[in-house]
């Protein structure tokens, strides 16, 4: 079996490249080991956020932020997706004067925001707590629903003509002369000339066998919905804080649940395949939630989960060519802040892999920043 | 050691673990130890124990007499939720205060809830399951209706009948979907408990002659009434339709278990063909793989309440046993003996009384099967087929079934079904919910109390 492009990872990275890269011609096989978007792309928190991003990335989560809007069109659906605002909220003076310098910065790149006073914050948001004294909104911020973005993209790429293959585990990767050759357990060998590993928190096991490790850490976001409540809150809301306990946001959906996270990381495994809600960071939460908005104290939360998602040291993700093999291409380690970017990931990577060069600056991304760790 | 539930193998248990020496902390969601089949009344209700458990008198007489007993020697907490369990540390919640009980041994006595199956109309309100219509009856002396229509399988279908007709609120029908023959054929395996047997004909004796109508082999089609129950629509084994007003519905399939805290323990799951249920992995003491988690009573596989005195005892044994502590081993081959013959009387009530999974299967697109979350059977049908979930969690993840409240506790098992039949597949295939804290809905203010 010969394709142009095998893609080893089938997140929303990994569904998104495969969309992309139909669009632009290229014969892909998608492998998923269980189903798509099962893993930290189907278990996130749903921000669709540019603001709080470091600004170099600000270029890549623009060029995403315009795919979102253009989701029923490009896929059939919108998974969701809403532009009903993003708010960061602050505590302190000091928060609340980088949140101001940032917001002064963004703009450069094309991100506008709005600061907002402790009395326009209450004029505008009534049910927020007195502790929170400024805020940045972003209007064109928002959420979507994770469980569906990523399964609807691949079902999208696999109309498209992709080969998306679920419960396809991949047991061995080589080169052999121009191609990749990738062995799936129980469906023999296939080969493509280039190789995208958009493999998330396992993707550091593959770019190993290159000669590229990385150093990944795994951790597990702890997310928690409550009952579903009459719609008030518009916004994605978050703390912006130094602090990682104070660090809460939260979203209510349309039909009225508000899911929420923050507070810690939990214990999560690649190995195991297991990701952990600690039950007091459950507790810890919501103290945290309350200080933002009391009325949190009223409902209940009935759900909680998390999966396991993968960070590097410098919170900067992998992605870009390989610096060892070509044909090979990496994007991964998204440090628990790829959903938004994941569709312009997907579209800057088929770029890339099609065309050689990219629109968008990736420099920042690329795997050879680890280099030394190479045996 | 912790139980968590004080029903009769709870409460058993506690019996078991205090007379070892051992002061267990017994953990219960109820305001007052009894568990469901001997649930006690508020403190200021004064009904007497014949007009409360009928037949049963004696037998919750004794067991609360048991438990009473055993106040001081263990650390009893009502009104109190398990809410959570991880490493070996049980999270509870008293009173809005949360506080982390670390363990060496637990024992899940955590009873059974109505196995519900959706059908058109059960949304209305008016509608209730059959345990909740008892607990209104048992509980607080009220009746679901004037005129209440009792809808299902199962002996508390029965039992539940003829407790309203003799409180005064005579049904307006007693609709069971098993087929008058499975409960003949069954005869054999029920007569494992004369007793039982017997009062389950005299109920019916009662019921026919107080001019109640009992129907076998119904087919439910549909809960009608504009803003309530007015009526139950039905098929007869004749294939005739009929159309019964009522001003409520008490309906139930049987039961299921309450498991989520051994799923939360890690405890494999085994899948029962006979009941098309999941049950957590144990041995005959209740002993799970998991070290240090037993599990007893009809939380563990549904035995009903002799049982799970029996089963209590003997996981509470199993625990002592385990802990290097030397048992009656006499009164262990005794209590196993007991439970191997109660198992034959499950497997009777699965015959006589089985689960309508065609019932399930065939609910229209429509009929919302996800109470909590309003998802309809349609939807479930567009994420097994539209979307390709091959598995309930996958199905969960894209169309929200089992997300709600209840965690699937109340619609999973007509999901499964709906699900196997659309993806045509059997339906041990289709697996089962992941358990997820909390197990059931935690208030947002509660606040964090003592440390492991």
């Amino acid at each position: 079996m010969q394709a142009d492009i095998i893609i080893v990872g089938g997140g929303i990275m990994g569904a998104s490249a495969a969309f992309f890269l139909r669009r632009r011609g290229k014969s892909v096989i998608l492998l998923e080991r269980g189903l798509v978007g099962q893993q930290a792309s189907g278990v996130n928190f749903g921000n669709v956020r540019r603001q709080g991003r470091y600004l170099q990335q600000l270029p890549l989560a623009n060029r995403s932020r315009a795919i979102w809007d253009r989701l029923p069109e490009l896929i059939g659906e919108d998974c969701e997706f809403v532009a009903s605002g993003h708010l960061r909220v602050c505590y302190t003076r000091e928060q609340a004067d980088k949140m101001e310098a940032y917001s002064q910065d963004a703009r450069d790149y094309g991100l506008d925001l709005e600061m907002l006073s402790s009395n326009a914050l209450r004029a505008r948001f009534p049910y927020l707590g007195r502790e929170t004294i400024a805020g940045c909104y972003d209007p064109s911020g928002g959420h979507a629903n994770p469980r569906l973005t990523a399964p609807a993209i691949g079902r999208a790429a696999r109309r498209a003509g992709a080969d998306v293959r679920e419960e396809a585990e991949v047991v061995g990767i080589a080169k052999a002369g121009d191609d990749f050759v990738v062995e799936v357990k129980g469906q023999g060998e296939l080969r493509a000339p280039m190789l995208l590993i958009t493999a998330g928190a396992w993707g550091g096991k593959l770019s190993a066998l290159f000669g590229e490790p990385v150093p990944l850490a795994v951790h597990g976001p702890q997310m928690t919905v409550t009952e579903p409540l009459p719609y008030r809150i518009a916004p994605t809301i978050g703390v912006s804080t130094p602090h990682l306990h104070e660090t809460v946001y939260f979203r209510q959906v349309k039909r009225g649940n508000i899911i929420c996270g923050g507070f810690a990381r939990g214990p999560a495994s690649n190995e195991t395949n297991r990701a952990t809600v600690l039950p007091e960071a459950i507790l810890g939460q919501m103290e945290q939630l309350r200080r933002v908005m009391p009325g949190f104290a009223n409902v209940s939360t009935i759900r909680s989960w998390s999966g396991i998602e993968s960070y590097l040291p410098d919170d900067v993700p992998i992605m870009g060519p390989s610096a060892t093999t070509p044909g090979l291409y990496y994007a991964f380690g998204f440090c628990g802040a790829g959903f938004q970017i994941g569709p312009g990931v997907g579209d800057v990577m088929a770029e890339l892999i099609a065309t050689g060069a990219t629109t968008t600056p990736i420099a920042q991304y690329g795997i050879s920043r680890f280099a030394s760790l190479a045996p | 050691m912790i139980i968590v539930g004080a029903g009769p193998a709870g409460m058993r248990a506690a019996e078991a673990l205090a007379a070892a020496g051992i002061r267990p902390t017994v953990i219960d969601e109820g305001q007052l130890s009894g568990g469901q089949i001997y649930r006690r009344q508020p403190v200021n209700f004064t009904r007497r124990y014949e007009a409360l458990y009928g037949a049963d008198a004696k037998k919750a007489r004794a067991l609360h007499k048991a438990f009473n007993a055993l106040q001081g020697r263990i650390d009893y907490r009502p009104e109190t939720l398990a809410w959570n369990l991880r490493d070996d540390v049980l999270h509870i919640v008293t009173d809005g205060v949360a506080a982390a009980l670390r363990f060496d041994a637990l024992i899940l006595a955590t009873g059974a809830t109505d196995r519900l199956a959706p059908i058109a109309g059960w949304t209305l309100p008016g509608c209730y399951s059959l345990g909740g219509a008892q607990i209104a009856l048992k509980a607080q002396a009220c009746s679901i209706g004037a005129r209440p229509l009792f809808l299902g399988t199962g002996p508390l279908l029965y039992l539940l009948a003829y407790q309203y007709l003799k409180a005064g609120a005579p049904p307006a029908a007693v609709l069971d979907t098993a087929p008058f023959a499975a409960q003949v054929k069954a005869l054999p395996d029920l007569a494992v408990r004369p007793g039982f047997l017997a009062r389950g004909l005299m109920f019916r004796a009662r019921l026919r002659a107080a001019g109640i109508l009992i129907e076998n082999g119904v087919e439910p089609l549909a809960i009608e009434g504009e803003g309530k129950v007015a009526a139950v629509r039905y098929r007869t084994a004749g294939g005739t339709e009929r159309r019964i007003a009522c001003d409520a519905v008490g309906m139930g399939f049987h039961l299921r278990s309450e498991t989520q805290l051994a799923d939360l323990a890690g405890c494999p799951f085994l899948f029962d063909a006979a009941t098309g249920q999941w049950r957590p992995d144990a041995d005959r003491d209740g002993r799970t793989p998991r070290a240090g988690i037993y599990v007893a009573g009809d939380g563990a596989r549904l035995l009903g309440a002799d049982a799970a005195e029996a089963a209590g005892r003997l996981a509470a044994l199993a625990a002592l046993t385990d802990r290097g502590m030397e048992v009656d081993m006499a009164e262990v081959a005794r209590l196993r003996r007991r439970m191997e013959r109660l198992d034959r009387f499950r497997r009777g009530l699965a015959t006589a009384f089985p689960w309508p999974a065609r019932l399930a299967c065939a609910v229209a697109d429509e009929v919302i099967v996800c109470r909590c979350e309003a998802i309809t059977a349609g939807n479930i049908r567009e994420a097994a087929v539209g979307k390709d979930a091959p598995e309930l969690n996958r199905a969960k993840a894209l169309s929200r079934i089992g997300m709600g409240r209840c965690q699937g506790r109340f619609c999973s098992s007509a999901a499964a079904e709906i699900l196997a039949e659309a993806r045509n597949v059997p339906l041990a295939e289709v697996g089962r919910l992941r358990g997820q804290a909390p197990i059931k809905p935690l208030s947002m203010a509660t606040v964090k109390g003592e440390r492991p």
